[in-house]
């Protein structure tokens, strides 16, 4: 066991922590926004598929990965309409719309793939190269972590900073706030509460789809189905752990990250905890952590509850 | 004085109900313009309809001499009207200025703090508002949640401001600081709409104008009239208030607690030796501002809330682990400040409310069912006795005012207590003739025998009532006093927490009251 945390291999798992967190801090910043205007968004998983399978369709047909991050993006831009009529427009309870979502999102996938893609020979696309950024990559293990990355994983790490800036520095992310802790209070002023949360549920939607993209053009060479396999989820599981806080969800989804790297890696050197263990772990990890944060919760106070005027 | 809002002929029907029928309201530019009347008289929907959260049905509605097309609150709020509602609109981990400020254009993209803060301390000086704008919104008192409240409608420039009842969580302190603020803003030419039931706030006011059930009673200037006239006008009628018969004196204890400790649930203290005793024949009064452990206190006596350390006799017995069947059995009758949700099942009829928590009585089953046609029959009863307003014994109980379903409680209670009675805030509101109701029965237990604790937000109802008056403040009992010698201002003191002032007396009073 010890030898995970030594020399060339711990390197490799840093690199991997970082490889498997980008995707991740995508979805999750979106998540994090839509959140905190109110509305619980758990399509994040199906959102994340639906991203990946068109960017897998795009970048095979056209061969631009640039392409099919986008169209995969503006898709899941326009899913995120259906979660805003049914919740905001018929005011659902929003657990239930989002869980139809993810099951339409598979369904949906499932369907396609066994129809075009098994028993054919399946198009190969180009992803995204890894760009190692001069001289900061020659530094010793922080090189090979940080600046021998993809394009976008440089990106994904300003982004935890400028969500916060918005939420916390700019009179668009005050609203938002504003509209997860009282909506009536913006009401009141005469905004329009659904049209900000309808744009909240929007980014955090296409956020996600750009997740589900970059993984998919990133970081594989073939789709399958479960290529996804429950990363949605732990973005979910990483806002609750992070208590709706940009930084303390980035550090959330870096440990969970992080359990991963340890879980591919023990497999590989042969340590005899069983993979799934490790599997496990970012789900353990987020109910300790919910248990002692209990009563210093910054949960947006009317989260998951439909705005109605009485 | 020239008119800054003046509504003509203003209509507003909820389908079969015409809340307000053919309303006239003149406001003149710097003055406190009060609207009286009781519950569903027309006050609320009235304001709701000038500030643009409800669209009127007909009627015409000018603000400075224009006609005002008032769609939505932000019409309002761009004309000048603002609104301070009567159960806060705030962001709880917000500070005081971001809830001033969110939502207006004014701070620019980026938020600039700093010409904001200029702004909103140039208004608290204008209008004598001391508040530090950094707090947040749970850490201030309910006074100061109302100033932020007014702040509000001030920074985005109302000149209408219309206050829902703003006085109903405050001490008579905070009420007359909030008056002071109110006189500050009308010296600097601002008006205000005052939607109240208190007298006592009303007669502070430059006219009244009365409201009953949804069309305009009266308008008239406030220093050329008196609080009686005003009420008869509300009313329609005169009102007789009852007063406790002081020839009944208090007998023997019915209920000892003694140090009574109870947990919130975070682990807070919200009960912290709790010491106090009620004989039968008597009233105890138990005042105290909204969330002091009145609640709490009720939950403990009635078994629903676990005591951490003390306890309590009833009839001389001490109760050591209460529950609430027990407490039920042993003839303990509660009446609930919240009504539909602890008070009674709303989906459920009148005759099926009446049995609640006593249907496992022998009398009320024909075997292992409910005796259907027996709790009809009492329910028929209880209908003609208590002048419920109730279509049939089977309607849904949600379908009932609230004065109504007040009345099925307190059947219910009365039926069943034997001995004790808890009435947490059971006129809470109801209208005036509906609370005499309430206290016409009240009164009618205490001349039987019973010992009754009665929390009210209504001091001067306790001080008619009670034969002695506790006060509460974050969950220690301050003092325990006699309404004879004691004064509105005194209580207002010690609801505040400010016990120091009080005479020797008073604790020996309490003390001594403790001994018996």
């Amino acid at each position: 066991m010890l030898e995970l945390f030594q020399g060339p291999l711990f390197i490799s798992i840093l690199a991997a922590m970082v490889r498997i967190a980008t995707p991740l801090l995508f979805s999750a910043m979106g998540e994090l926004v839509t959140q905190r205007s109110g509305i619980w968004n758990i399509s994040v998983e199906g959102t994340m598929l639906l991203g990946a399978v068109v960017a897998y369709v795009i970048a095979s047909t056209t061969g631009s990965p640039w392409l099919a991050l986008l169209v995969a993006v503006l898709a899941c831009a326009a899913l995120s309409l259906i979660l805003s009529f049914v919740t905001i427009v018929l005011k659902s309870e929003q657990f239930i719309a989002g869980l139809a979502l993810n099951l339409v999102a598979s369904g949906l996938t499932l369907f396609w793939f066994q129809t075009y893609i098994i028993g054919r020979d399946p198009p190969k696309f180009a992803g995204f190269e890894a760009v190692e950024i001069p001289y900061l990559s020659d530094i010793p293990i922080l090189g090979t972590v940080l600046f021998s990355q993809r394009l976008l994983t440089y990106v994904s790490f300003l982004l935890p900073i400028a969500v916060w800036f918005f939420l916390y520095r700019t009179r668009y992310g005050l609203e938002i706030r504003c509209v997860g802790e009282n909506p009536k209070a913006l009401d009141v002023k005469g905004l329009n509460v659904g049209r900000r949360q309808c744009l909240a549920i929007m980014f955090g939607s296409l956020m996600s789809g750009f997740g589900g993209a970059f993984l998919m053009l990133g970081y594989s060479d073939r789709f399958v189905p479960d290529l996804i396999a429950g990363r949605g989820w732990l973005v979910v599981v990483a806002i609750i752990a992070g208590n709706w806080m940009p930084f303390r969800v980035v550090a959330a989804i870096f440990i969970f990250a992080l359990l991963e790297a340890i879980g591919i890696h023990a497999q590989v050197v042969g340590v005899s905890i069983p993979h799934h263990v490790f599997l496990v772990l970012p789900y353990v990890a987020s109910l300790v952590l919910l248990a002692g944060l209990r009563s210093r919760t910054h949960q947006p106070v009317a989260l998951g509850i439909p705005y109605r005027r009485e | 004085m020239e008119n800054l809002l003046s509504v003509q002929n203003l209509t507003k029907r909820f389908g079969a109900v015409t809340a307000n029928d053919n309303v006239d309201l003149d406001v003149r530019k710097g003055e406190i313009h009060c609207l009286f009347g009781e519950n569903g008289a027309g006050k609320s929907t009235l304001s709701a309809c000038l500030y643009g959260y409800y669209r009127a049905d007909s009627g015409v509605i000018r603000f400075k001499g224009e006609i005002a097309e008032l769609n939505s609150p932000a019409d309002a709020l761009r004309l000048g009207i603002g609104m301070v509602h009567q159960h806060f609109v705030l962001v709880t981990n917000f500070t005081v200025l971001e809830n001033i400020i969110v939502g207006s254009p004014e701070v620019g993209m980026f938020l600039s703090k700093s010409a904001a803060r200029r702004k909103v301390e140039d208004l608290c000086r204008r209008c004598g508002i001391q508040i530090d704008l950094d707090r947040e919104i749970w850490e201030l008192s309910v006074g100061e949640q109302q100033w932020v409240e007014i702040l509000k409608a001030l920074y985005f420039g109302a000149e209408l401001l219309i206050l829902d009842e703003p006085t109903a969580v405050l001490t008579p302190q905070q009420s007359d600081q909030l008056f002071a603020i109110l006189d500050g803003m009308r010296r600097q030419g601002l008006s205000i709409i005052l939607i109240s039931h208190k007298l006592r706030e009303v007669m502070q006011s430059d006219r009244v104008t009365i409201l009953r059930k949804g069309r305009v009673v009266a308008t008239v200037e406030t220093s050329g009239t008196t609080a009686e006239a005003i009420t008869a006008l509300m009313v329609g009628h005169k009102v007789t208030k009852h007063v406790s018969d002081r020839s009944i004196e208090p007998g023997r204890d019915v209920l000892v607690v003694d140090r009574a400790c109870a947990l919130g649930e975070w682990g807070e203290d919200v009960l912290r030796d709790v010491t106090f005793s009620i004989a039968s024949n008597e009233i105890l009064g138990l005042a105290g501002v909204a969330g002091n452990g009145q609640k709490e206190l009720f939950e403990v006596l009635m078994g629903v809330r676990t005591l951490s350390s003390g306890g309590f006799l009833l009839d001389g017995d001490a109760v050591a682990v209460p529950t609430s069947r027990e407490m039920l059995d042993r003839g303990v009758g509660l009446v609930p400040d919240d009504r539909f949700r602890e008070g009674l099942i709303p989906e459920f009829g009148t005759a099926e409310n009446l049995v609640l928590g006593w249907q496992r009585k022998p009398e009320y089953r024909r075997g292992p069912f409910l005796d259907r046609r027996k709790l009809n029959a009492l329910a028929e009863r209880k209908i003609e006795e208590f002048r419920i307003v109730a279509a049939s014994a089977d309607l849904p109980v949600e379908r009932l005012s609230g004065g109504n379903a007040q009345r099925v409680i307190l059947a219910r209670e009365f039926l069943h207590a034997g001995s004790l009675l808890l009435a947490n805030q059971p006129t809470r509101g109801l209208d005036v003739a509906a609370s005499e109701f309430v206290y016409e029965k009240i009164l009618e237990k205490r001349a039987e025998g019973f010992a009754i604790l009665l929390a009210s937000e209504e001091l001067d109802d306790l001080l008619r009532l009670c034969d002695r008056i506790a006060v509460i403040f974050k969950g220690r009992i301050v003092g325990i006093v006699r309404p004879e010698e004691t004064t509105l201002l005194e209580l207002g003191m010690m609801m505040a927490g400010d016990a120091s002032n009080l005479d020797g007396h008073l604790n020996d009073l309490s003390s001594k009251a403790l001994r018996q």
